[in-house]
């Protein structure tokens, strides 16, 4: 438990239902403008959301692994989410920014180096999201790994990216940078670390090219109901998230087999952060928006075991309500259509969470402080427990 | 009709030529320092602000380079970044052909360009040796003399990417319920030798179409490229005679490949130090050049070049006498300066201390000096107009030696004369750099 009932969204696109972008308020063509993302951050900025995370693939489909297809009616192309959430760092103040990243076709220096260099811009509100993927046409867009042979494999790759980046993150110290006149020199070196990481799919050598980020670590969460439940392996989803990652997003019902993942992998940090993952479309109308959307894509969208909830804001609260007793930590909602329900969180939702003593006034600080996890220690400075 | 004068700014990097001893010196990482840096720059009217990137820690006699700056953040990260705090200054950024895999650096450009409304440079560098890749997943595979045949693969592949989607492929017309104007929109196929990949590109059409290409490369290869491939070339070439020299090779290599002169603009790196008088601005000129080259950063510039080490010697005293070790393995790793003639570059610089009874320091000083103007605004504004009308560059990319205030002075000082000569805009025409820069593709 973090002591605080933790709100996010997840943006993708003009939203979670793949109609999203014929709803009236949509704005399908700016999609790929700036102006688009600053105001969908802009807003929950302003209206205290604790992060947003901006979805991401190598494909110009849907971020859920399935790949590309020939439809016409549906929203093809994304911008590099990492980059998005850069774009709005300068224009936010309080909100946690935390893009995916498809890690089993990238460059794991890259991806630390990106996401440290976020946590700079945003004076430590990064967080960090790395998806797998099974997808033969992500990995023909690359063609340097090929295709994973399992879920298992993929998450396995993953881990060991996610602790290629923490010891890239920690091969600074913290007050590695001395500037010292009198001697010359800009650093002290024996502040830097090499990381010698060593494993089945690739090796890196450090330190890093960026000085350690504000939060030490920027956040790393994980996806269960995401990409690992897409590729049909949750055992190895929940694997990776107690042993790699700081937060998952899951179904409400899946807190035990998150703690007992954490208890059969002996995890060593603090618990991880649950946030139930919740599609929404919000309002009085919602039923009917989200049935005319079926209908315009011709039918409900494969959602798997996704938890959807169309109905008035206070509705969603009482549902809400129930879940820091249930164990969870918070919830990541995803807007069905993003300029209706991401405006309906912000104006209807949160003041209403408010209300019942849910969810407090909006906070500052670093994402980790929002989320009351401690800035990790650096595994390589004196003293550090190794 | 003059020509115009183009102008960038390198923000200060990891050479000794960046002065962080200075009172004045601020943070190379506050996002703070970039954002004043191109704003003062856009000020200015620039045509576009460039960072260069870094893969791997210097290193030198095996322990990471200490005496310069060290750090700085992902480049890219940081213009796009910047494109919330700018409006029309374009945002050029390094990405090595080598380290990086097409799919994904061409995504990064066209991102940039999307995000910043059309304002996208990139800068393509080959480096390629093992001590860098040891960061990455497929270490030091490339050949050094295959670099440049993966870097025209990497560009040419990035190409058909951003040409995989049109103009009109996203009409995302919501009553008839199309988003794309056709169902393939971005599929592509590339099978070369050393990059072979297909699919679908997810980045829609940007706005320059091809974001703006910039060279560096100063081989005959490299040289080559830029003739078929660049729209820019960042030069070392910045006095007036070799500037010219190398401008009339480098054009004349266009029209092999059915490009004007004017489709490749050629920028030399410079450094400009202004003052009231002259004789006021040589002084400050000296000072600078002073604290760039400290005693310690003399002596690893001598063992860059020796190969051996020469902490024993006093840089105010005379050169070593010992001979270059050419046999060893490289002092220093991770730098783009590459001694292939140690022998004879010990040579020249020996003719040179000799010659001019310089210690180590000051010969340091004396031959790792880049080309510069150095004087009033007046005499800068009119050598910057002479070099660019006489052909010896279209402009230049200055780089400042203090983060972030090194460029203020030119723009405060010089701007306004460029401007009252009409060789540089006094506002933004278009929105894009393409379109700035005279570019058309």
């Amino acid at each position: 438990m973090t002591g605080r009932f933790v709100v996010a969204a997840g943006l993708d696109g003009a939203g979670w239902h793949p109609a999203a972008w014929r709803a009236a308020s949509a704005r399908p063509a700016e999609l790929f403008t700036a102006r688009y993302w600053a105001d969908l951050a802009g807003l929950a900025d302003r209206g205290g959301l604790d992060f947003v995370t901006i979805d991401d693939a190598l494909t110009a489909g849907p971020a859920d692994g399935r790949g590309s297809d020939q439809r016409v009616d549906r929203v093809r192309g994304r911008l590099d989410a990492v980059q998005i959430a850069a774009r709005v760092a300068p224009i936010t103040t309080r909100v946690g920014l935390v893009p995916a990243t498809v890690v089993t076709h990238t460059e794991p220096f890259h991806a630390a180096s990106a996401v440290s260099t976020l946590d700079h811009l945003s004076g430590g509100r990064a967080g960090w999201l790395p998806r797998i993927s099974l997808d033969p046409t992500e990995a023909g867009h690359v063609n340097v790994r090929g295709v994973p042979a399992s879920a298992g494999e993929a998450y396995a790759e993953a881990a060991d990216a996610v602790e290629v980046a923490r010891r890239l993150w920690d091969s600074w110290e913290d007050d590695a940078v001395i500037r010292d006149v009198a001697t010359g020199r800009f650093v002290d070196r024996d502040k830097l670390h090499p990381v010698d990481f060593e494993g089945p799919f690739f090796s890196v050598k450090g330190p890093s090219i960026v000085p350690r980020p504000p939060q030490g670590q920027p956040l790393v969460a994980a996806d269960l109901a995401g990409a690992g439940a897409a590729a049909g392996d949750g055992a190895a989803a929940l694997r990776f998230a107690a042993t790699a990652c700081d937060l998952v997003f899951a179904a409400p019902g899946d807190v035990a087999a998150v703690r007992a993942a954490e208890a059969q992998q002996r995890r060593a940090a603090p618990p991880l952060v649950v946030l139930a993952d919740v599609v929404v479309f919000l309002g009085t109308g919602a039923a009917a928006t989200r049935a005319r959307l079926d209908e315009l894509d011709g039918g409900p969208p494969a959602g798997g075991d996704t938890a959807v909830f169309a109905g008035p804001a206070a509705g969603l609260a009482d549902l809400v309500e129930a879940w820091p007793r249930a164990g969870l930590d918070g919830v990541r909602l995803y807007p069905g259509v993003v300029t209706d329900d991401l405006p309906a969180i912000v104006d209807d939702l949160l003041p209403e969470l408010r209300r019942r003593g849910i969810v407090g006034a909006p906070a500052g600080g670093t994402l980790r402080e929002r989320l009351g996890l401690a800035r990790p220690p650096n595994r390589y400075a004196p003293g550090a427990r190794r | 009709m003059k020509k115009p004068v183009v102008l960038a700014v390198h923000f200060p990097g990891v050479n000794n030529t960046t002065v962080w001893s200075a009172p004045d010196s601020g943070s190379q990482m506050a996002f703070a320092s970039f954002a004043h840096m191109a704003r003062k720059a856009e000020e200015g009217c620039f045509d576009f602000f460039f960072l260069a990137e870094g893969l791997r820690l210097r290193e030198h006699r095996g322990r990471l380079h200490d005496l310069d700056v060290v750090g700085r953040p992902d480049s890219f990260m940081v213009l796009t970044a910047l494109a919330a705090v700018t409006d029309r200054i374009g945002l050029a950024g390094t990405l090595n052909s080598t380290f990086h895999e097409p799919y994904e650096l061409a995504r990064q450009l066209a991102t940039l360009d999307h995000l910043s409304g059309g304002r996208a440079a990139w800068n393509v560098v080959t480096s390629c040796d093992a001590f860098t890749g040891a960061n990455f997943r497929r270490g030091g595979y490339l050949d050094h003399a295959r670099r440049y045949d993966r870097a025209r693969e990497v560009l040419g592949t990035a190409r058909r990417l951003w040409d995989s989607w049109r103009a009109g492929d996203v009409v995302a017309d919501k009553e008839r319920g199309r988003f794309l104007a056709r169902p393939d929109a971005g599929a592509f196929a590339y099978h070369g030798e050393l990059v072979d990949i297909a699919g679908r590109f997810n980045v829609p059409r940007c706005p320059q179409g091809h974001p703006v290409i910039i060279q560096a490369g100063d081989s005959d290869p490299g040289r080559e490229l830029a003739a078929a491939t660049a729209d820019v070339v960042f030069s070392q070439h910045s006095s007036y005679e070799d500037g010219r020299r190398f401008s009339a090779d480098v054009k004349g290599r266009l029209g092999r490949y059915g490009r004007s002169p004017q489709s490749l603009k050629i920028l030399p790196a410079a450094t400009v130090v202004v003052a009231d008088s002259d004789e006021e601005a040589r002084e400050r000129a000296s000072s600078i050049r002073r604290r760039q080259v400290s005693g310690p950063t003399a002596i690893n510039f001598l063992e860059q070049v020796w190969n051996r080490d020469l902490s024993a010697y006093d840089p105010d005293g005379p050169l070593p006498d010992v001979d270059p070790d050419v046999e060893a393995p490289a002092l220093a790793q991770g730098r783009a300066m590459r001694f292939d003639d140690r022998r004879g570059v010990a040579q020249r610089w020996r003719e040179v201390a000799a010659a001019r009874k310089l210690s180590i320091r000051e010969l340091v000083i004396e031959v790792t000096g880049r080309g510069g103007f150095v004087g009033t605004p007046q005499q800068v504004a009119a050598e910057i107009d002479r070099f660019v009308q006489d052909d010896a560059c279209d402009g230049f990319i200055f780089i400042p030696h203090l983060t972030p205030h090194g460029l203020d002075d030119f723009v405060d000082r010089v701007v306004p004369l460029l401007q009252e000569r009409g060789v540089l805009r006094t506002r933004y025409e278009h929105p894009t750099l393409r379109e700035n820069l005279g570019l058309v593709h």
